[in-house]
């Protein structure tokens, strides 16, 4: 571990503390952080780029850990809106709950949440891998384009709705899927993936094999013609 | 955008701090609305028979030459100013004192009245506009507040949350309405009237129209889900407690931390990152289409 450098955002502005994190010396060894009091401040650790683990105490706002680039950002907290969103590449880890549209727009990299989210969770996902281990709200993986969801608990309504190429994996209900997302076989290369992605969340109590897997009918994909006096 | 925030104290030994408590809620939700402000205090008033009316005195109509007519016309109330807002204070019965204020003195408007609300609104940054009515030095059991950036109406003090459209109701909303031309037309011919062209005045009518066909407060939120078309958050205050409600898209946020002291709501969480012992607290994100409500 080694040391862990204190920035307190009762006595620091936002952007000083995000301006330390956003400019390590690439030369340091210092690349451990605690960030006190974030009061529920939007976009902290937001446009990190550099490997370094932080940990925040307590509750934030939007935005938290956005455009994440290999940095492993742990909240130990809820979060706001927009959580890790168009996160790149590392980890952002959420002890609590998470506002809507958690993980949104992210391209790689992994979010876990320990407790639930609200709506519109993996919204336009493109390459993320986000495990909740409670449940998900409603329009989750709105237009998911790639990437991977494990919910452990429940799904709200319309899940999947215009989904594309990303895999979603729920343990319990489902309220209803939304326009072309469908039930899927889950094949032995699917039990492998929720193997590893079980793994990387520390979930122990649960089994590949408790999942359901749900992706795209791709129905919407192509114009159909027979829709053609629809318009 | 607009910020909303609403506290309701369960512990009544905390009331003396509600005043404090809303500032900062206020304060914290300031970057979400800059254009005006405008807040409500409930607090419970002793004699049964006493009625306060909030007064906005508009056009630099000063408070002493208000004191004047009024005193002229009714001899027993009492008169608090508070920036360009009177609390008028009186047995007298409501139809009388209001006919006389609205048929003889121009240059006034009834924000709202009942016998447990105080409210008042302002137009200006809500960091000034707490500073001017002095809001921490209010008391009271529940409070709810408003900060605006306009969008549908003009920023006007009549342009501002809340609402009070009934005796000791009123409605803070973040969000807009779609449908309130087609609605406030109907419930004009059903008797409500209304002071401005805003539309969250008529999702507050809608709320006093109902109540007053003895609909409970929770059946009409639940009604409201069906005849109020568009995005909001809405948390409106009774003379017993509060009630919030978003719609089922869910758009607008809301956030509630609930302690063995109060409930506490506001469109973020750093609007409550003050109150103590709110790191401790349940918190939670009302549910879309769910009425939440405390205290009746």
């Amino acid at each position: 571990m080694g040391e862990v450098i204190k920035l307190d955002l009762k006595k620091k502005s936002l952007r000083d503390v995000n301006s330390v994190l956003q400019n390590l010396d690439p030369k340091s060894n210092l690349r451990n952080y605690l960030i006190s009091n974030p009061s529920g401040n939007h976009a902290v650790c937001a446009g990190l780029k550099d490997e370094m683990e932080v940990t925040v105490k307590g509750h934030v706002g939007y935005y938290c850990a956005g455009m994440n680039q290999k940095a492993l950002v742990t909240i130990e907290g809820n979060v706001g809106t927009g959580v890790a969103e168009n996160m790149m590449s590392g980890k952002v880890h959420v002890k609590g709950n998470a506002s809507q549209s958690a993980g949104a727009t992210a391209h790689g990299g992994t979010l876990v949440i320990d407790g639930d989210t609200s709506s519109r969770c993996g919204i336009s996902m493109k390459g993320i891998d986000i495990i909740v281990k409670g449940s998900v709200g409603h329009m989750s993986a709105f237009m998911a384009q790639s990437g991977n969801m494990v919910v452990c608990g429940d799904a709200g309504e319309a899940l999947g709705d215009s989904l594309y190429e990303a895999k979603l994996f729920v343990r319990g209900s489902v309220k209803s899927l939304g326009a072309d997302c469908e039930e899927k076989k889950v094949t032995k290369k699917d039990l492998e993936l929720l193997t590893s992605l079980l793994k990387k969340g520390n979930i122990k109590n649960f089994k590949p094999k408790d999942f359901k897997k749900y992706g795209s009918a791709k129905k919407l994909y192509n114009f159909n013609i027979d829709n053609v006096s629809e318009y | 955008m607009c910020g909303i925030v609403g506290i309701y104290l369960k512990n009544k030994k905390l009331s003396k701090d509600l005043g404090k408590y809303l500032t900062g809620m206020m304060e914290g939700m300031a970057t979400r609305g800059p254009d005006s402000a405008g807040f409500a205090i409930y607090s419970n008033n002793k004699k049964s028979k006493e009625y306060k009316y909030s007064i906005c005195l508009l056009n630099d109509f000063s408070f002493s030459a208000f004191k004047k007519i009024i005193t002229k016309k009714f001899k027993k109330l009492k008169l608090k100013q508070h920036s360009d807002h009177v609390v008028i204070t009186s047995e007298e019965n409501p139809k009388k004192l209001l006919s006389f204020i609205s048929s003889e003195i121009k240059d006034v408007s009834l924000v709202g009245y009942g016998k447990s609300i105080e409210i008042f609104k302002q137009v200006g940054n809500p960091r000034d506009v707490i500073k001017n009515f002095q809001l921490d030095k209010f008391s009271g059991t529940h409070a709810i507040g408003h900060t605006r950036m306009a969008t549908e109406s003009a920023i006007t003090t009549n342009g501002s949350h809340p609402y009070s459209t009934g005796q000791d109701e009123c409605l803070v909303h973040n969000g807009s309405l779609s449908n309130h031309n087609n609605l406030r037309r109907n419930l004009i011919k059903q008797g409500q009237t209304f002071g401005s062209q805003n539309d969250t005045e008529v999702a507050a009518g809608y709320i006093s129209n109902s109540l007053s066909k003895k609909i409970s407060l929770k059946e009409t939120l639940v009604n409201g889900l069906k005849d109020l078309d568009g995005f909001y958050t809405f948390i409106t205050g009774t003379k017993e407690g509060f009630a919030i409600v978003r719609d089922e898209i869910a758009c607008k946020p809301a956030v509630i931390a609930e302690t063995n002291d109060y409930v506490a709501i506001a469109s973020e969480f750093q609007a409550m990152a003050h109150l103590p012992g709110v790191n401790a607290a349940k918190i939670f994100e009302p549910e879309p289409g769910v009425v939440y409500s405390w205290g009746k």
